[in-house]
């Protein structure tokens, strides 16, 4: 059974003109899935949607086939923004969402405490943010994220405001760490190559129709390595996407 | 610098003592009355932080209502700000008269004074929170007070510490001016004694010691604010004055 599944998702913030139409798309256990579009093609609105916060006027969505439709609480949603609170040392903040479900706040630290190695931010519990790099920064919010709900995670470009070299360290670090634990993730980008480097499949989100338009297999064994991106199969996969999206 | 220019124009130019005391004078003047300054500055104080305190606590009250219901905000709004339009000196007789010479109309006076900035400041530091993290918390599940408790609060501490900073001065001055209008004790009383009696040197005493009260509390405030705020790196070099 799939972990997530949208079934005909339609919504639109004035009941004229919808942002997205009959959206159905299906998430499996452990799978990563990335839905690449342009900006401000109603990516970040699904996403709204699927954790809850916005209601659709129709469609559902199911969660290991319970309807959590309009549901916040459910599922770990992460931002292009860390948004961790500024006065919260990166413990507390990572810590935060056992607490908002009910954990004790020493057993919050325990548990989130024990995860910060295999994350590669170990040194930094009791730092605040601002003390932290951009990325440390980022693994920490993912950190947040994975606490929150080690079942489903929405990512909404997560390493875009990162610099290039940052990014593509982020990647690196992203896949070696996803590789131990079972994360299933829908992932946002505009970035044709970080979706293809990391994720199982890719959802092609149309801007002008707020449809899915297309799906694209990416069919190569994981870890991935970094070079992965300079081989050959990589361009065939990038020029069919790109082929894809203009027509 | 200052107090040796002072101190050369008072004994060349031969300026009566009523007019302006020296400043060896009013150093003379602290040494006297030393004992009665410390027992009415003790009432005054006592004053100020009880009305403080329980400005702050209506203030947060205030913020919290308005910041929850609308309404209730767009009601109370206009109130509070024609409140602050009254002169303080034309509501301090008035609460003397209801309220009698003792603490409470003086306490009343500082309430007033002190719970316009702290409202005001609070509201806005609930409403400048980033819409996003809102939006964040909600998705993890967090009910109203949650995000109240761990976003909005810490959130606007920085805004209601600049708030205090201010409400600490003034509560002092309006004790000081809520005493001068009527009253036994304290040093606004102590103040009118003294002119009254044309005794300058401790009349530029007293106002020098009010300034000293003044300045240290916005200095512990200052001092409050850097341990409650220890991720707040930029009110490090700042002083309270």
């Amino acid at each position: 059974m799939a972990a997530l599944e949208v079934k005909g998702v339609t919504f639109s913030y004035d009941n004229v003109n919808p942002v997205l139409k009959d959206i159905n798309l299906k998430l499996n256990d452990g799978e990563l899935v990335c839905l690449l579009g342009v900006s401000g093609g109603g990516k970040t609105t699904l996403f709204n949607i699927i954790s809850g916060l916005y209601k659709p006027q129709e469609g559902k969505i199911l969660l290991n086939g319970e309807d959590i439709t309009g549901k916040t609480g459910k599922i770990s949603y992460m931002l292009q923004k860390d948004m961790l609170l500024p006065y919260r040392t990166v413990l507390d903040n990572v810590a935060l969402p056992l607490i908002i479900k009910g954990v004790k706040k020493k057993e919050a630290r325990r548990i989130a405490g024990e995860c910060f190695e295999q994350f590669g931010i170990d040194g930094t519990q009791k730092k605040y943010p601002s003390e932290l790099s951009g990325g440390m920064r980022q693994r920490a919010a993912l950190l947040r994220t994975y606490l929150f709900s080690a079942e489903v995670a929405l990512l909404d470009e997560p390493f875009s405001a990162l610099d290039t070299l940052t990014k593509s360290e982020m990647h690196e670090w992203y896949l070696n760490v996803m590789s131990n634990i079972k994360l299933s993730t829908i992932f946002i980008t505009h970035d044709v190559d970080e979706a293809i480097l990391l994720s199982d499949r890719i959802y092609l989100l149309g801007n002008k129709t707020g449809t899915i338009s297309d799906e694209i297999i990416i069919n190569e064994p994981k870890p991935r390595s970094k070079d992965f991106n300079l081989t050959e199969q990589f361009l065939n996969y990038k020029r069919e996407i790109i082929k894809r999206i203009r027509s | 610098m200052l107090a040796a220019v002072w101190q050369t124009v008072c004994s060349l130019g031969n300026v009566p003592k009523y007019m302006l005391p020296s400043p060896m004078d009013v150093i003379n003047a602290f040494a006297d009355d030393w004992q009665l300054m410390a027992d009415h500055a003790k009432v005054t104080l006592t004053e100020t932080f009880i009305g403080l305190f329980s400005g702050i606590i209506i203030g947060f009250i205030m913020a919290v209502i308005m910041d929850t219901c609308s309404v209730i905000k767009k009601m109370i709004y206009p109130l509070i700000v024609i409140s602050q339009t009254i002169p303080t000196v034309a509501i301090a007789p008035l609460l003397v008269i209801w309220l009698g010479y003792q603490m409470l109309p003086k306490i009343i006076l500082i309430i007033l004074v002190v719970f316009f900035p702290i409202t005001i400041s609070l509201l806005e530091g609930f409403s400048a929170v980033d819409k996003d993290t809102v939006n964040l918390m909600r998705s993890m599940g967090a009910n109203r007070i949650q995000i109240f408790r761990y976003v909005k609060l810490p959130n606007s501490l920085g805004f209601f510490f600049s708030s205090l900073r201010i409400s600490v001065s003034y509560a002092v001055v309006s004790a000081v001016v809520a005493e001068w209008i009527g009253g036994t004790q304290g040093l606004g009383c102590y103040m009118t004694r003294v002119r009254k009696s044309f005794a300058s040197d401790k009349m530029f005493a007293v106002i020098i010691l009010i300034s000293v009260i003044s300045l240290l509390l916005i200095w512990l405030t200052t001092v409050l604010q850097r341990v409650c705020m220890p991720w707040d790196k930029s009110n490090k070099n700042t002083r309270g004055f």
